[in-house]
């Protein structure tokens, strides 16, 4: 279900990445996800053909692409049943913030391998005892000389188990911040991943993707390493809060649309006492239902994406797609499993492996929850915090 | 189309020489000079701007009534006409009578004159033979030449290739040298009753779409027409026909290619979702073995076999091949579903097939509700009939 | 060995192969079909893409076509081709394998010298295989039609070539035109940056017309088409189940029978 029209370019861009998706990915996503990993051959597929930090401009080898391409993305590697290959979050939430934050040095050292797929970048907020509250994370950062000394660990890290790169939110003891406003940004790569130990997650779905906790021993991070600030942490994500809840939507609403197409295709072909099950009454007006819902999550959707694009705040209305969106999104599913009865039980359905992988959007990227106490915020109450 | 100087006329600038795609103009004593090579292309006409090169081109050019007759080109294979040429003789028969006019056969090849005989009792009314070492089976640039010059020598009303692999080669060749239309593929052909233009019906649009051509101002009006779908003519054994030798004059530029080997594998390209015919296999086929059945009937039809997900689990197929609800989607024109019961976790995946065969021994098996053609029958019994009947139409050997 | 200079003859087609039939009157609903760039047409830009790759030269792509043809253009720009022309003019609209023959041979001649021309087997529209053929006879050229692999070699074209029941080996002189089929090789995908370059201001793309190829305007378009479609119509797609009956080599034969007149074998 289209959010915009694209333009001639965009459509070209689409198409050509929908050929790849469907030749490369979509026929491997059962094997990965029985190997609980993607090759790193796939991301240098997509980095060969140029679809690994495409915003980047072209001096850094980049096509300089807005946020329209990267809605054409989302939406695509969703429909393609590629969400497994961890795409969108190295290159919207995790490789942004070496380019808007990093040194030169950082930038001309790291960038061009986070085109190529030769690194692939995660970012490492979330840690056991923070989550919804991330003011409370404990991993530190103590400031000797030339390196930052980093321990914690952060867990539900996206792409985590191979990354090659980790943006990590920290707090960072050194003379020159305030410890009570310390929170920074550290950029954890090369010599310093020795210092790591890691373990992946065995999550109900979406297990092509590696989700993974992440130990910091004792791990040198160079001060040269440092994104933006000491203490400008959140300032940097806050930046990027909007864009990254607005592109879980799309996902969401994506993966509304498919079990919605789903459960239409089975309800036609499917016969019992005689006739198609879409024409038993329940069913039809259970699938009416689900269609209402889907068209009203991609209009609101397609507002939001517009406000964004013109760079308008879009704080209240994202909070409440995100709150929205993904809710319906499962809503959908559920109804979708129920009419495909007990194929939809079944792992090899699609409609199976989609009801897996849309329980966990209501939850990252910012619960559904905290979505209601923002807007209610934004409506002028002051909900215990 | 003739394209000559006018001396008077040329100051010898040399910019026809330039435009002519052939090299077929020199300078000689210092104005152009057409040679014989020169394909009537025109391109030295628009070039000059002395307004010195003319043709005796203009639209429509051609006397239409000039041309007669319905050409039927014969195709041999390892030294033998091929079935095709006979069907295409059986359907130019009918053209020639609607037309009053003569079936001709154009026999080019070499040593071919054994051939004559046959074809005058499969209803060829003349045989132009075209006879030259250098016509060997397969070279096309020799054949378009000799077909070429006959059909300007002789001026025929019609001319019919097969649409084989070799045809479908040379005809287009052939039409672009004589400046004629040329459409592709004929599944029917007949004769328009008030102008007498041939009526070339022919698929296109991946067999979606049907189309009726006409060439109603030029000549001849060729076609290339699909072995196969045209039924030849029970043979006449005695029947004589009017033998006449043409000139064949092959060129050293007719010769540019060379065959240098023939090698015996040929190159398959699996793909379910491109194939036009599908023969696919389900609980009813019993075993890898009985697969054989159906992957020799695929053979002789250039379709591609598939199954069902029991196949699959069974080891009788490679998952690949796998055509339903957790498998691939196919709407091949022609899909034979063999020992399929057609429950809808297989027949969801193949119902956009434009005609569906399915032979199965339950009658009450759901396949034969979405089939255009119903067997009640054993596989295993139907099969090797459908094998034979084939052969019998097809082979060439 | 000299640099090659390769041209690419491609075409803009609609999706054939996801038509939709109207259920109502069984009629081919053209209405938001798709178009896309001819299947064939990708390997033959991939194979002049693989001789320029290891010779050095250049590969320019060619189509006629309206104006919204430029699309396949760039996506052989997106692949990798140097330069694109799109053939547009009103002169040439309707045009059958004869007229667009000779406007793509008219450009060709127009570009000067060339090594190779590089054409899809066959069109999913029109479905006839003409156009190959049509144009080498037009420039005078040999011609090596369903080729799988493409070598050059002083000056010369080796290839292997599906014939009808077995794989020849061929050799020709330069220039030479080429058909390829889906059996050649495996086209590379878009590459991002080049595509998107291909819809920028400063892209490759000439737009070309009747003037600019020094076209007759009697030998374009519809004016230069001998063949003219008299009538089209849907093949029937009512179903119609029919038994057969009788022993199995009767039922054979008749299947036989009714598939030859569905024209379906």
């Amino acid at each position: 279900m289209p959010l915009f029209e694209d333009t001639p370019a965009e459509h070209a861009f689409r198409l050509a990445l929908r050929k790849f998706i469907a030749k490369e990915f979509t026929p491997y996503r059962e094997e990965w996800d029985r190997n609980r990993a993607v090759p790193r051959e796939a991301w240098l597929k997509l980095g060969r053909q140029g679809y690994l930090c495409p915003y980047l401009p072209k001096e850094y080898g980049g096509s300089n692409l807005n946020f329209r391409y990267v809605v054409i993305m989302l939406q695509e590697l969703t429909a393609g049943d590629a969400m497994c290959i961890g795409v969108t979050n190295h290159n919207d939430n995790s490789t942004r913030y070496i380019y808007h934050h990093g040194t030169e040095e950082l930038k001309r050292r790291l960038l061009p391998k986070c085109i190529t797929g030769e690194a692939v970048a995660c970012f490492a907020m979330t840690e056991p005892g923070a989550g919804s509250d991330a003011a409370a994370i404990t991993t530190k950062a103590v400031r000797h000389g030339d390196h930052y000394i980093l321990n914690g660990s952060k867990c539900f890290i996206t792409n985590g188990m191979f990354a090659d790169i980790m943006i990590v939110m920290c707090r960072v003891e050194s003379p020159d911040v305030d410890p009570k406003k310390n929170y920074s940004l550290l950029c954890v790569e090369g010599e310093s991943i020795k210092h790591i130990r890691r373990h992946q997650f065995e999550k109900i779905g979406r297990h092509g993707q590696d989700t993974a906790e992440i130990f910091f021993e004792n791990c040198p991070v160079p001060v040269g390493n440092l994104l933006g600030r000491e203490g400008e942490g959140f300032k940097c994500t806050m930046q990027a809060l909007g864009r990254e809840r607005l592109e879980l939507c799309i996902k969401a609403q994506v993966y509304a649309d498919e079990c919605l197409k789903e459960a239409l295709a089975y309800a036609k072909v499917r016969e019992a006492f005689g006739k198609p099950i879409g024409n038993f009454e329940h069913i039809a007006f259970e699938l009416a239902e689900m269609a209402t819902e889907v068209e009203i999550g991609n209009t609101f959707l397609h507002a939001c994406v517009e406000e964004f694009i013109r760079g308008e705040d879009i704080t209240k209305r994202v909070s409440m797609a995100k709150a929205w969106i993904p809710e319906m999104c499962n809503r959908v599913a559920y109804k979708a499993v129920q009419i495909f009865g007990g194929y939809g039980y079944m792992a090899e359905y699609r409609i199976a492996r989609l009801y897996q992988d849309v329980r966990a959007m209501p939850i990252f990227g910012g619960t559904t929850e905290i979505m209601n106490l923002v807007i209610a915020r934004q409506l002028g109450f002051k909900p215990i915090f | 189309m003739a394209i000559w100087i006018e001396k008077s006329e040329c100051i010898g600038c040399e910019s026809c020489l330039e435009a002519c795609p052939v090299g077929a103009i020199s300078m000689r004593d210092g104005l152009a000079f057409i040679e014989e090579r020169c394909t009537s292309c025109g391109a030295c006409v628009e070039s000059c701007a002395q307004g010195a090169i003319n043709s005796d081109a203009s639209a429509g050019d051609a006397d239409i009534s000039e041309f007669k007759d319905v050409w039927v080109v014969a195709e041999t294979m390892h030294g033998n006409v091929r079935s095709c040429t006979m069907e295409i003789l059986g359907c130019g028969r009918a053209l020639a009578d609607a037309l009053g006019q003569r079936l001709c056969v154009v026999l080019a090849g070499k040593g071919v004159s054994s051939q004559t005989e046959a074809m005058a009792e499969n209803g060829a009314d003349v045989v132009y033979l075209l006879e030259n070492n250098r016509l060997e089976e397969g070279r096309m640039l020799p054949h378009a030449r000799a077909i070429s010059d006959a059909i300007r020598e002789r001026k025929p009303a019609v001319v019919l290739f097969a649409a084989t692999p070799f045809g479908r080669e040379m005809a287009p060749r052939v039409s672009r040298r004589l400046g004629v239309g040329l459409t592709a593929d004929c599944t029917g052909l007949d004769i328009d009753p008030e102008t007498k233009n041939l009526l070339q019906t022919r698929p296109a649009w991946g067999g979606n779409l049907m189309a009726t051509i006409i060439s109603p101002d030029t000549r001849p009006q060729m076609s290339t027409v699909r072995p196969g779908v045209m039924k030849a003519l029970p043979p006449e054994p005695g029947r004589k026909a009017e033998i006449m030798h043409l000139k064949v004059n092959i060129r050293p530029e007719d010769q540019r290619l060379d065959i240098l080997k023939l090698k015996k594998e040929s190159y398959k390209h699996v793909n379910l979702t491109d194939a036009r015919i599908i023969v696919s296999g389900g609980h009813g086929v019993g075993s890898k073995e009985g697969f054989g059945l159906l992957e020799e009937l695929a053979g002789l039809l250039g379709a591609e076999v598939a199954g069902t997900r029991i196949a699959v689990e069974e080891g009788w197929l490679t998952p690949d091949r796998q055509v339903g609800q957790t498998g691939k989607s196919v709407c091949p024109e022609l899909y034979i579903a063999c020992g399929i019961s057609g429950a809808i976790q297989h027949s969801a995946g193949m119902l956009g097939s434009k005609t569906i065969v399915a032979i199965n021994t339950d009658p009450a098996a759901p396949i034969f509700a979405i089939a255009d053609f119903a067997i009640n029958e054993d596989l295993f019994k139907v099969i090797p009939e459908l094998i034979d009947a084939l052969k019998v139409r097809g082979d060439e050997k | 060995m000299a640099q090659l200079d390769i041209k690419v003859l491609i075409k803009q087609v609609p999706n054939t192969a996801e038509v939709k039939i109207d259920p109502h009157t069984g009629t081919l609903m053209r209405e938001g079909m798709e178009s896309i760039i001819n299947p064939d047409d990708l390997h033959a830009i991939e194979a002049a893409l693989r001789l320029r790759d290891a010779h050095g030269g250049k590969v320019t792509a060619i189509s006629m076509g309206p104006p919204q043809a430029v699309d396949v253009l760039r996506e052989a720009l997106g692949m990798g081709a140097d330069e694109c022309f799109l053939l547009t003019d009103r002169a040439f609209a309707g045009a059958d394998t004869l007229a667009t023959s000779y406007t793509l041979g008219k450009c060709i001649q127009r570009l000067g010298r060339f090594d190779l021309v590089i054409a899809g087997h066959q069109a999913i529209d029109g479905d006839t295989a003409q156009i190959g053929p049509q144009v080498a006879e037009f420039l005078d050229v040999p011609q090596v039609i369903r080729a799988i692999t493409l070598e050059i070699k002083d000056n010369e074209l080796l290839a292997e070539r599906t014939a009808e029941e077995c794989t020849e080996v061929v050799k020709c002189p330069l220039p030479a035109l080429v058909t390829v089929t889906k059996e050649a090789n495996d086209p590379r995908y878009l590459f991002i940056p080049l595509l998107m370059a291909a819809f920028e201001a400063e892209a490759p793309v000439k737009v070309w017309g009747s003037k600019d190829i020094g076209a007759d305007e009697a030998s374009t378009g519809l004016k230069g088409s001998p063949t003219k479609v008299q009538r089209t119509f849907t093949p029937s797609h009512k179903k119609k189940i029919e038994k057969l009956t009788g022993a199995p080599a009767d039922m054979a034969r008749t299947l036989v029978d009714r598939l030859r007149e569905r024209r379906v074998l």
